[in-house]
């Protein structure tokens, strides 16, 4: 009888260790998974996070090792009037430009989401901004946007709205607007194909019941289409001023922070002092300063993905 | 997307429910034959029309200008600027045989091509643990890996310069490589993991009574069944590696060894009255391969696009 129970109890043995082995080792396995993407994420962002953060407290320089300071960057920053001029242009682009994005980039959704010929060339046309490098969609803005050559000056000219050119970089009014409207074409089609994707999931019955009880255009438009999109939209906009803020080439290609810095953003501020001017330690404490606008907009992602659940919730019943 | 049928059906017709348009599977077809032909003209086409110029005006112009001739890019008055009869290829050529311009787009490509292949490793063994292994902390990570991707360049550039100098990795490519998948690796993982929770679960729980490893799973299972997925996030990533500019401005020094985008900005910025059109070729032809790939792939890149984000 023992000589029987044993080869029957062996399988069920090892049959139990393998399995509680994959249990046991799931967790080992998951580490080994994740090694590659932790490794590069520990080392260049995590680490580098907290080093930036480090050297807005000392006094580093290129190729010189900092001391501690203290606030001292901070305190020095509090007193630029270069630094908040620079705040106030990043919160100024940020929030004309990302307001402008979702209300184009919202009503262009909706008029691709009608029906047409040639509906998915339109599509793929409307997204080219968005694939150009930021870059070189920017020069060709820089060409347009030249103080002798503008073809927007020429074309006003021949219309006979100006008499001369407009000087578009030159001069500091001008050249808010245009770095935002810059900035602003090439988002635009993010924020619309985004949405378009949400509006495409919100069911054609709805407005079909809507409009067979009268509901006119705005009302569907206000009552069906906006309540449903609202939680793609916060998404969306999240990251759209997210972007905005923290942009950097876009600015450094047309402007470089000129003229007389009214376009200088954060970014490009610290990109100047600190690796053209060599002050590591000023120049993190400008990019640490940002740090806390970007918590405020990722709690506001937050926020809007939990509405999003509650949503979700709602609908369920 | 399917092209319209007769639009002209009179609301008779609808309300008896005869029509076509009703009952067809296609959403897309709404209740636009509601609207009367010139109201649609107004509220529809003439916005769009407006729109779309608006958006592809300046790469019309980045053309124009490439082609044409030096003496018709600054005399507005004689020539009409919007088009030209005798168009060149002298910036072109210019730009192969007379700079670094090659150079310049085989190192954007090398980097580009190294860094999304790393990235798409990495992620892919990473969603899969996520996702499928589940292992203790695995919804935690995710939702680092997800802030990760809100962590912006432009306030990483300054301490991972000193790391890269650190590290002698200053003026290489190899500094690219390295530290572009900092900003791919949140993204793709996250498109993947929502590829991978689409594929059922019941053919891995057999594959793994037949006695296959996980190893065995994922390569024989579940990368090929993720296989749209991976072409979206390799897609994508391509372009953010082609577009990214802060880290190759900041790293990179030499002009042999700079990306497309950082070498335009630096190097044919020079004092030449006549540098626009070496400037606007060498920007259309570092967007064409974007542009062309692009093309070919629109469903993935604006499935990537959306994917991301609905996440």
């Amino acid at each position: 009888m023992a000589d029987v129970a044993i080869p029957r109890a062996k399988p069920q043995m090892s049959e139990d260790t393998a399995w509680t082995r994959l249990k046991h080792n799931r967790n080992w396995l998951g580490f080994w998974f994740m090694v590659p993407a932790m490794a590069f994420l520990i080392f260049f962002l995590a680490y580098p996070l907290g080093l930036g953060i480090w050297l807005s407290f000392t006094d580093t320089r290129i190729g010189r090792v900092g001391h501690f300071v203290g606030t001292e960057n901070y305190e020095w920053l509090w007193d630029d009037s270069i630094f908040w001029l620079s705040v106030f242009n990043t919160l100024l682009y940020t929030t004309v430009a990302s307001a402008i994005k979702f209300a184009v980039g919202l009503y262009l959704a909706l008029l691709l989401n009608e029906n047409m010929p040639f509906k998915a060339m339109l599509r793929a046309m409307v997204l080219i901004p968005f694939i150009v490098p930021t870059v070189l969609s920017a020069l060709a803005f820089w060409w347009i946007f030249d103080s002798q050559f503008s073809i927007i000056s020429w074309s006003l000219k021949h219309l006979g709205l100006i008499n001369q050119n407009i000087n578009f970089l030159g001069d500091t009014t001008w050249a808010r607007i245009c770095v935002i409207f810059a900035n602003i074409w090439r988002g635009v089609p993010f924020v619309a194909i985004t949405l378009l994707a949400g509006l495409q999931t919100v069911s054609p019955s709805l407005y079909e019941a809507a409009t067979l009880d009268g509901a006119t255009r705005w009302q569907n438009f206000r009552f069906i289409t906006y309540p449903l999109l609202t939680p793609i939209i916060a998404v969306v906009m999240t990251f759209s001023v997210l972007f905005t803020f923290t942009d950097f080439q876009l600015i450094w290609a047309m402007t470089r922070g000129g003229p007389v810095n009214a376009t200088h953003l954060m970014a490009t501020l610290s990109y100047q002092r600190a690796i053209i001017a060599g002050q590591l330690g000023e120049g993190a404490a400008i990019s640490s300063a940002m740090i806390p606008f970007l918590l405020a907009a990722i709690m506001v992602s937050w926020f809007g993905l939990q509405r999003r659940k509650w949503q979700q919730g709602e609908s369920n019943d | 997307m399917t092209d319209l049928p007769t639009r002209s059906i009179d609301l008779k017709a609808v309300l008896s429910g005869s029509s076509p348009t009703v009952a067809k599977d296609d959403h897309s077809e709404g209740m636009s034959y509601l609207q009367s032909v010139p109201r649609r003209l107004v509220t529809l086409y003439l916005p769009l029309t407006i729109i779309v110029v608006v958006l592809l005006f300046p790469f019309y112009w980045m053309a124009l200008t490439s082609v044409k001739p030096d003496d018709q890019l600054l005399d507005l008055d004689k020539f009409n600027p919007f088009w030209t009869w005798n168009p060149t290829f002298k910036h072109f050529h210019k730009l192969l045989f007379e700079s670094y311009y090659p150079h310049w787009l085989w190192n954007t490509m090398y980097v580009a091509i190294c860094a999304t292949m790393l990235s798409i490793i990495a992620s892919v063994l990473a969603a899969y643990a996520i996702v499928r292994l589940r292992y203790k902390g695995a919804n935690l990570v995710g939702g680092l890996i997800f802030l990760a991707y809100l962590v912006p360049p432009s306030i990483l550039f300054i301490p991972l310069a000193t790391v890269v100098f650190q590290y002698g990795l200053f003026d290489s490519p190899l500094a690219l490589i390295l530290t572009y998948p900092t900003i791919l690796i949140p993204f793709s993982t996250w498109l993947l993991m929502g590829y991978f929770k689409t594929i059922p679960f019941e053919l891995e729980e057999c594959a793994l009574i037949d006695g296959a490893s996980r190893w065995q799973i994922l390569t024989k299972i579940v990368l090929p069944l993720a296989i749209p997925g991976l072409i979206s996030a390799f897609i994508f990533c391509f372009t953010l590696c082609w577009n990214e500019f802060i880290y190759a401005l900041t790293f990179l020094q030499s002009t042999s060894n700079k990306t497309v985008p950082v070498a335009i900005v630096n190097e044919f910025v020079d004092g030449d009255i006549y540098r626009w059109g070496s400037l606007m070729a060498g920007a259309l032809a570092g967007s064409l391969p974007l542009v062309i790939l692009y093309a070919f792939f629109v469903e993935h890149y604006v499935s990537a696009m959306t994917g991301a984000v609905k996440e």
